[in-house]
This record gives structure tokens, C-alpha cells and sequence, in this order.
């Protein structure tokens, strides 16, 4: 266990909501976790459960009508990034924390070449004078393994595959050395034998700078491989967390469950998980009580009155679940996948 | 690229060549009695009638004075103004630059007024600022040219009288004094023919401007320009703006026309003596050569408008230029 | 891309076209029933053709005729509301008048050029090949002369200036954004599989065009053609202004601005009334048939 000394970012009851006219759509809903420094830690969970809205308010990019509530708390190396002014956020962005996106295809502006881009965040943050923010662009390229980067810096990303894409966005990312990288499902777009690059890449970047990443996917062998501890997020909020090995070994949430059940076995290339009965239901409307007791084969009345609060589960091991709390009813406990 | 370029080129002569033929025919069909002027006059007897056709070689076949007309065009000559007789080159070579520089100057501040107040209302869509110039914008994009143009003259003529309402220039001052003081006098005359002119390509460039940056607003790659610190006004200003005037150049070469026409109007009512002026002079004259020549230039600025618009759409545009 | 002939700097911008979608009219009342503003544009427009069609009942005097001996323009009183011109014709009763002559105009010649356009552009998108390359040629020298200075080159040598050939010379002048649009149109349609399946099943070509095809391409024609007349409005006024209109004493808004322009500094509201018409009218326009191609949906911008 790291002590509280350690803790990077700390993240206490975050909630964005969506206020769309008369509805309000409570994507992120009393979300809680803490990274350490240099960690890897992962979050997974289906498509709608809030990962990404959660990765873009740690940078505060929520757009209206989307809205941090009051309340929620993002504290960073000491600081309360809620409390500080837009200056103070765009200092962090991209300089303390870096995001990664999903999209390498749209995510550079087409019509800047690639060394630019990634020099661009030198000027921003370090006030380097076009030549030196080049040089660092031309070497950030190499670093993250593109082939001839003084040449191909001159580059602009139509003419980049996808994957040297999303090289030079891990590449803009670090630049400024964060001490934190957000990667919000970064090999999603591209096809498999990249994707392994792009994961050994991110892998290998994090062990020489000593940065700690949140790696949002989909894919829980992804997870397995890389991560040291996960977040299981579903409705908004993190319905499990524990270290890699323990989730995997003793899965406390029947969700967690599922997504393990639905993970492809090995040679088995599927990339969606899509195997849980039931739909996530609308973020305006999340049901009473536990929100996955519509899916859930173990819901009982409880389950519909009272929504679960986190119980520990020991070994920085906790799930929202009341199964936890009620034991002699989790009659599956022991049917571990890995 | 440079076939590319030969291919539009080819095009734009085909239009030109077209236009041009099409005018001269309608002309010349036309039962009107070229010369005006002077064969309006009842006093004008057959001899002197005929003899005059005679001069200019209207008593051909048609045919073959659009032979005649193509193959002096071939070799430069644009012909002889009936009513000025003189060549016709001669003619428009004052009043070319003159309709160039208005609608150079209106195209030079309606862009740049209409990027500027578009990029503002496109940054903040549906703030007080946006609301206002939006309205703004529509009106004077429905207010009448030759109407505004009128507006302006009654105002600065009858009642603030603090810049000259006519002409390219000052008629008494000598051409001895010195060219800053003759360039002042111009710029001087040309502010209102092109701020007439200008207001409504403002008006036109803003609507515009302001639908282009809220197009490329939701990108992906300006959240990813946020996320890595760009300050709020460069990821506006570099990121946004720089893919929203892409259609804006577009929009630049499809202006020559409308510019054309609109020069049309406020050069009359301004006594501005370009192209335009000198059109309309030349369609009550009914003089031939010059009518042809002008719609020939016309065609031609029309064509070379788009071109351009073209070639410097495919230089700012990585994605073409690389194409 | 949008038409680059436009009548007037006004139109250079308007003529994209809206989407395609059968069954124009009915979604065009929903927008005017939820929209306030095009609902104003359409009662303004309402109003003004109102006024129009009933001039010589709410006119109060004749429009032709001089009232006073004394030739000075008037200004606006208890009698002259909007004063009278410098033949001391009153202004209001010439205005009104004059709104039969622009709107009537205009409006047919719209007609005109929309017929013109759509079989033009029809023929050339369904035939294609070669015919397409010629037929659109046309199209792109009619595109590349400012329409003002064809138009006055046809108008003054041609030297008829009733109202009727002033219909036909504005609306040949005036289709080939028309033709464009429906070109584009008639070539999406081809594509589509009910005009190859009805085309398949036996059906005469130009049974398959008017019956299939054309149906397709109403809805960003209605809204061309509301722009068109904004159009044709401000061209027929402008060639009325450079002394090219319908014949004296006959009222049109142009020719009375014109009429007015002469004495601009001592009597200004001879040119100011009119032009508010004029200016009332095409804005009313604009604004509804840009609220009409938003909210059916068409693109704000010309195709890179
Ligand atoms: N701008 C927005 N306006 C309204 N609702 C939004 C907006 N952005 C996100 N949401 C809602 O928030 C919820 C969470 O979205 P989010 O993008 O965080 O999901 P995710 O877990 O990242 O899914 P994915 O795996 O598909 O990326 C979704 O239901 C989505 O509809
Ligand atoms: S709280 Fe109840 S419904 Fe929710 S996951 Fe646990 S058992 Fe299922
Ligand atoms: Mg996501």
C-alpha cells in the first residue's frame, strides 16, 4: 500500500450532469478514486458508463450544458483544480496532466503539419521560441518511434496512418513530462497488431518517465497486461475497484462478472463486450436502488430500495454492491475467471 | 497541380468564348440601330446611315462580321468605340483600373469586416453580440445596391458634406501636386462607392464566416488543442479559424460577379467613371465594340476569380496541396 | 455550389440548395406554423402582395396623374402621406402601384426561369454525356456575366420594354442556378433505386424524370425560387433605376427611386418610400427562405 503522500490526483464525489432542457442527464455520478504517482491504473466499463466524461472533467473540458456540480472535488499534486481559474487549468492541460483520445483520425487539426502541433504545446507551456520547440517536437517524434522525425515532422495528418497518429497525439501528450496521462481508449480505432504497439509503446513510456496513467478501454486483457489497479465504472459511477490480480481472481460485483465472462479468451478477437443481458439504461433516467438491477440475476428487494453504498471488501478492495454486505446470498462467489 | 491548372484554364477560356459569342449574337440580332446617338437623330438621311455601317462593316452577314470580330480579338485588337472613336482598348484602359481598385477595396474591407464580425458571432453563437450582427447582417444583405448607394450619397451630399459624393477625383486639383496628395484625394473618393459596396459584402462574408466556424466548432481535434493547454483565444483564432476560412476563400471567387454588378449601380451613382459606368454609357449608345469588350472583361474577371479562388484554396489546404 | 450570378450583392450567398425531401409544402407550413420569425416574413410578404393585388382600390389618387400645376415634389402630408414626386404624383398611390408592377414582374419571371431551369437542367443531368457537357457549358458562361450587364445589353438593344418581355428577358436570365440545382438533383435521383427499378419495369424516360425524379428536387426548388424572386425584385428595380424598366408613366419601385434621384437633396422622400418597399420586401424574403432551407435542413456553405 502507497501512502497518502503519494497521491497524485484525488478525485472525491464527481458529478457531471448534462442539463438538457428539462432533463438532466447524470453522466458521471459520485465518482471517487486516487492515483498514485507513476501508477497505471485502468477503468473499464461499457459504452455510456461515464469513463470518458470522467477523463474530460479531470481537465475541466465539459462543455454546456454539461456541468461539474458543486461538491465535486479534484484535488492534483495539493491542488484543487475545481477552485482554479481558467488560466490556472489551461496550465495544467497538456503540461502536469496530458489526455490521449480515442479518435486518432480527427484528433490533430488537418491543416497544421504534425511537428507544429506537437511544438505547439512546448510554446504554450514552456514559452520555447519556435526553433527549440521544433527540435523538442522532432525528438518527442522519435521518442514515441517514428521512423526519419525530422523529416516527418514536416508531415500533415492525412498523411499519417492511424497509428502514427496516434503516436504523435502520446507524443504531444508528453512533451512537457506530465506527471499524469489520461488515455481515453487510445487503440479502439486501430487494428490489432497496432494496438499492441501503441499499448508496449504507452507501456514502455510510462516505466522511463515514471508517469502515472489512467487507461480507459474496453478491453479487459488490455487491463490485465498493464494495469496495476482498475475501476469498474457502470452508471456514472465506479461500481468496483480493486487491484489487477485481485479483481481478476475475486470479482466482488455481479458486473464485474459479466464484463469478465464476456472477455474474449486468448486468440479470440472480439472487442466489445458485449455478452451482459440488458441495456445501460439512459443517463436522465438511472432506475432507484442499485442502477444494474435491471441486468443483475442476483437483484433482490434490496436492491431496489437502497442504493449500494461502496463496501470495502479488504486489499483496497471495495464494489458497490450489497452482496458484499449480505454474503449468504452471493452463491456464485466463487466462480472466478481468468 | 499544374494539369490541373491547364484544365481550368482550358474551361474558363470555353466560358469566356461562350459568353462572349452568345453577346454578340444577341446584339446583333437585336432590331435596335447600333450608333444611337447619332441615328436617332430624324434628321440623319439613308446615305449617311449607310455609310456609317459601311465604316464598321455592319453591312455583312452577320457571319461574317463575327468572323471578323473573333479574328481581330485573336490578334489583341478589341476594336474601335463608336462613340468614343477611339480603340476600344484605349477606352477601358482608364476605366479598368478604376472598377479593379473599387472592387478590390470593397472586397478588401467586406472580407475583412465580415471575417472579423463572423468569427466573433461564431465564437459565441447565440450571444448578444452575435444576435445583433446576425440581424444586422440580414438586412443589409436584403438592402438594394443602387438603394444604399443613394442612401449614402443623400447622406454625405446633403447633410455631413465631409467627403466627396462624385467622381475619381478631385478635378481642380493640378497633376503637379504630388502623388501623396493625389493618392490621398483618390482614397478620398473611394471611400464611399466602396464602402457601399463593402457594407454589403460584409454583410454576406459574416453570414458566412460565422456558419464556417460553427461547422468546424464541435472537431475533435480543437477539444485535443484545449486539452493540451492552447489558450482559449488562439484555439479560435489558429485552430478554428484557420479551417473556417477555407470556405471562405471559395466564397472570395464566387464574389467577382455580384462585385461586378454591384459595381455597376454605385459607379453610376457615384459618378465613378470604371467599367461599369462606362457599361451602361455604352448599352444607351448602343456601341457595339465597347458593350462586347466589357462583357469579354467581365467574363474574364469572373473566370480568373474562381481560378484563383481555387489555387489558393488548394495552397491553404494541406489536404489539396499534398493531394 | 451556389449559384455565382446573382441579381445583386444580396444574392450571391443564397442560392445553395436545400435537401431533398418530398412532400415540400407540408413541411414548409409546419416551419411557418413553429417559426416566428418566417412566420412575420410570410405575413409581411402577405401584406405587401396584398396591397399589390388591390392598389387600385386603397390607392387615394391616380398614380399617373399630376396633381398640382405647381411642379415640385411635395413632402409627406395629411393629403400626400408619403409626399409626392416631382411631378407631384402622389407618392403612395405610385408606390402601391408600383408593387403591382415589381411583384408581378418578379414573380413570373421566377416562373419563367424555374420552367426554363428545371427542363434544362432535367435534360442535361438525365441524358448526361456529352449533351450534359455542352448544355452545362451554357449554363457556366450564363454563371460567369454579371446578370445586370446582360441583362442591360439585351434590354437596350432589344429595345422592348413591355411588361411581358420584361417577364421573358428576366426569366432567361435567371435559370441557371435552377438548372444546376436540378441537374444535381435528376443525377442523385438516377442513382436512387426506384428510378432504376422504374425505369426496369417498362416506364417511358421522361415518365420515370416527371413522375420519380423531379418530385425529389421541390423542396430546394420552392426555396430557390422564394430567394429567386428577392432576386428579381432588386434586378428589375435596379434596371428601372438605370432607366431601363417598364415604360412611363407606368410605376414600377425602380423607376420611381430613379425619378427621385435627381432631386435627392431637395425632396429625399421620392427615393427613400420606395426603397423601404423594396428593401421591406426582399428582406422579408430572405429571412423566409432562409428560415425555410435551415429548417429543412440544407448546408450554409459552398462545397470546397
Ligand atoms: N455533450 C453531451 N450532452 C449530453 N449527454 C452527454 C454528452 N456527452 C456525454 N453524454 C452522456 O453521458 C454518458 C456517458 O458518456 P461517456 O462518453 O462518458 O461514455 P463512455 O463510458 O466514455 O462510453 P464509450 O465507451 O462509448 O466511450 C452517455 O450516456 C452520454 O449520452
Ligand atoms: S446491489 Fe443487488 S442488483 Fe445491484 S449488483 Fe448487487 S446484487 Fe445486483
Ligand atoms: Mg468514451
Amino acid at each position: 500500500m502507497t501512502s497518502p503522500a503519494d497521491v497524485l490526483l484525488r478525485v472525491t464525489d464527481l458529478r457531471t450532469h448534462f442539463h438538457l432542457g428539462g432533463e438532466v442527464a447524470r453522466a458521471v455520478d459520485g465518482v471517487s478514486f486516487d492515483i498514485h504517482a507513476g501508477e497505471t491504473v485502468g477503468m473499464v466499463g461499457e459504452s455510456g458508463c461515464g469513463k470518458s466524461v470522467t477523463a474530460l472533467s479531470l481537465l475541466r473540458l465539459v462543455d454546456p450544458p454539461g456541468r461539474i456540480e458543486p461538491g465535486s472535488r479534484i484535488e492534483f499534486e495539493g491542488r484543487d483544480l475545481l477552485a482554479l481559474d481558467n488560466e490556472g487549468i489551461r496550465r495544467i492541460r497538456g503540461n502536469r496532466i496530458a489526455m490521449v483520445f480515442q479518435e486518432p483520425m480527427t484528433a490533430l487539426n488537418p491543416v497544421f503539419s504534425i511537428g507544429d502541433q506537437v511544438a505547439e504545446v512546448a510554446r504554450v507551456h514552456a514559452g520555447a521560441s519556435r526553433k527549440a520547440a521544433w527540435e523538442r517536437a522532432v525528438e518527442m517524434l522519435n521518442l514515441v518511434g517514428i521512423p526519419d522525425p525530422r523529416e516527418r515532422a514536416k508531415a500533415y495528418p492525412h498523411q499519417l496512418s492511424g497509428g502514427m497518429r496516434q503516436r504523435v497525439l502520446i507524443a504531444m501528450a508528453l512533451v512537457m513530462n506530465p506527471s499524469l496521462l489520461i488515455a481515453d481508449e487510445p487503440t479502439t480505432a486501430l487494428d490489432v497488431t497496432i494496438q499492441a504497439q501503441i499499448l508496449e509503446l504507452l507501456a514502455s513510456l510510462q516505466q522511463k518517465l515514471g508517469l502515472a496513467v489512467l487507461l480507459i478501454t474496453h478491453d479487459l486483457g488490455v487491463v490485465a497486461e498493464v494495469t496495476s489497479r482498475v475501476l469498474v465504472m457502470y452508471g456514472g459511477q465506479v461500481v468496483e475497484r480493486a487491484p489487477v490480480r485481485e479483481l481478476f481472481a475475486n470479482p466482488r460485483h455481479p458486473y464485474t462478472r459479466g464484463l469478465l465472462q464476456a472477455m474474449p479468451r486468448l486468440g479470440d478477437h472480439r472487442d466489445r463486450l458485449a455478452v451482459i443481458p440488458g441495456t445501460v439504461p439512459p443517463p436522465t433516467r438511472w432506475p432507484s436502488g442499485c442502477r444494474f438491477r435491471d441486468r443483475c440475476p442476483y437483484a433482490w428487494e434490496r436492491c431496489a430500495t437502497e442504493a449500494p453504498p461502496e463496501y470495502p471488501a479488504g486489499n483496497g478492495h471495495g464494489a458497490r454492491c450489497h452482496l458484499v454486505d449480505e454474503p449468504a446470498r452471493d452463491v456464485a462467489l466463487a466462480a472466478p475467471v481468468a | 497541380m499544374a494539369t490541373w491548372l491547364v484544365k481550368r484554364l482550358a474551361q474558363g477560356l470555353v466560358v469566356i468564348v461562350l459568353t462572349t459569342t452568345i453577346t454578340f449574337f444577341l446584339i446583333h440580332a437585336a432590331p435596335g440601330e447600333p450608333f444611337a446617338g447619332l441615328l436617332d437623330d430624324p434628321r440623319t438621311t439613308q446615305q449617311m446611315r449607310d455609310a456609317h455601317r459601311a465604316r464598321y462593316g455592319l453591312d455583312r452577314p452577320l457571319v461574317v462580321q463575327y468572323a471578323r470580330f473573333v479574328a481581330s480579338i485573336g490578334t489583341g485588337n478589341l476594336g474601335e468605340s463608336f462613340t468614343y472613336h477611339r480603340p476600344v482598348a484605349d477606352v477601358l484602359g482608364d476605366a479598368i483600373p478604376r472598377t479593379l481598385l473599387l472592387m478590390g477595396a470593397a472586397m478588401l474591407v467586406g472580407f475583412a469586416a465580415g471575417i472579423a464580425l463572423g468569427t466573433a458571432q461564431g465564437a459565441r453563437p447565440g450571444g448578444w453580440l452575435d444576435r445583433i450582427t446576425g440581424s444586422m447582417a440580414v438586412l443589409v444583405a436584403s438592402l438594394p445596391d443602387f438603394w444604399l448607394a443613394l442612401l449614402a450619397l443623400l447622406l454625405f451630399a446633403a447633410t455631413w458634406r465631409i467627403l466627396p459624393v462624385s467622381g475619381f477625383s478631385d478635378p481642380t486639383l493640378s497633376a503637379s501636386a504630388p502623388l501623396v496628395v493625389r493618392a490621398g484625394d483618390v482614397l478620398r473618393h473611394l471611400t464611399l462607392p466602396a464602402g457601399t459596396l463593402g457594407l454589403l459584402v460584409a454583410a454576406i462574408v459574416s453570414r458566412y464566416q460565422r456558419a464556417a466556424l460553427i461547422d468546424v466548432l464541435p472537431e475533435p481535434w480543437l477539444r485535443t488543442a484545449r486539452a493540451k493547454g492552447v489558450p482559449r483565444h488562439a484555439v479560435i483564432f489558429r485552430h478554428a479559424l484557420r479551417n473556417a476560412l477555407l470556405p471562405t476563400i471559395t466564397l472570395g471567387g464566387l464574389a467577382v460577379p455580384a462585385l461586378l454588378g454591384g459595381a455597376v449601380f454605385v459607379e453610376v451613382t457615384f459618378a465613378w467613371q470604371g467599367m461599369g459606368s462606362l457599361a451602361v454609357q455604352a448599352v444607351g449608345d448602343r456601341d457595339y465594340p465597347l458593350v462586347l469588350a466589357i462583357v469579354l472583361l467581365s467574363s474574364a474577371l469572373v473566370v480568373a476569380g474562381a481560378i484563383v479562388a481555387d489555387v489558393v484554396h488548394a495552397i491553404a489546404d494541406p489536404r489539396q496541396r499534398h493531394a | 455550389m451556389p449559384d455565382a450570378t446573382p441579381s445583386s450583392l444580396a444574392a450571391f450567398a443564397d442560392t445553395e440548395p436545400a435537401p431533398t425531401t418530398p412532400g415540400a409544402p407540408g413541411r414548409i407550413a409546419a416551419v411557418l406554423r413553429r417559426d416566428p420569425a418566417a412566420t412575420v416574413a410570410a405575413a409581411v410578404l402577405l401584406l405587401i402582395a396584398a396591397a399589390a393585388v388591390f392598389a387600385p382600390w386603397i390607392a387615394p389618387f391616380d398614380p399617373a396623374l399630376p396633381l398640382d400645376v405647381e411642379a415640385r415634389a411635395q413632402p409627406p402630408s395629411s393629403i400626400h402621406w408619403l409626399g409626392t414626386d416631382p411631378l407631384t404624383r402622389d407618392l403612395l398611390s405610385r408606390i402601391l402601384f408600383g408593387a403591382r408592377v415589381s411583384l408581378g414582374i418578379s414573380f413570373l419571371a421566377v416562373l419563367v426561369a424555374t420552367i426554363v431551369g428545371t427542363a434544362w437542367g432535367a435534360l442535361a443531368g438525365y441524358v448526361g454525356g456529352w449533351v450534359d457537357r455542352v448544355l452545362m457549358s451554357v449554363v457556366d458562361a450564363g454563371l460567369a456575366i454579371p446578370r445586370i450587364l446582360l441583362l442591360l445589353g439585351i434590354v437596350a438593344f432589344w429595345r422592348t420594354l413591355s411588361a411581358p418581355a420584361l417577364v421573358v428577358v428576366l426569366g432567361l436570365t435567371g435559370w441557371f442556378g435552377a438548372s444546376r440545382l436540378v441537374r444535381a438533383e435528376v443525377q442523385a435521383a438516377r442513382r436512387r433505386d426506384f428510378a432504376i427499378a422504374a425505369r426496369a419495369s417498362g416506364a417511358s424516360p421522361a415518365r420515370v424524370l416527371v413522375r420519380h425524379v423531379l418530385p425529389h428536387a421541390m423542396t430546394p426548388m420552392l426555396v430557390a425560387a422564394t430567394l429567386g424572386v428577392g432576386q428579381v425584385v432588386v434586378i428589375e428595380a435596379g434596371l428601372a433605376f438605370l432607366g431601363y424598366g417598364v415604360a412611363a408613366p407606368a410605376a414600377s419601385w425602380g423607376n420611381i427611386i430613379r425619378d427621385g434621384r435627381e432631386v435627392l437633396a431637395t425632396a429625399w422622400w421620392v427615393s427613400v418610400f420606395p426603397g423601404i418597399a423594396l428593401a421591406l420586401t426582399v428582406l422579408a424574403i430572405n429571412v423566409l427562405g432562409d428560415r425555410l432551407r435551415a429548417a429543412l435542413g440544407a448546408p450554409q456553405l459552398p462545397a470546397p
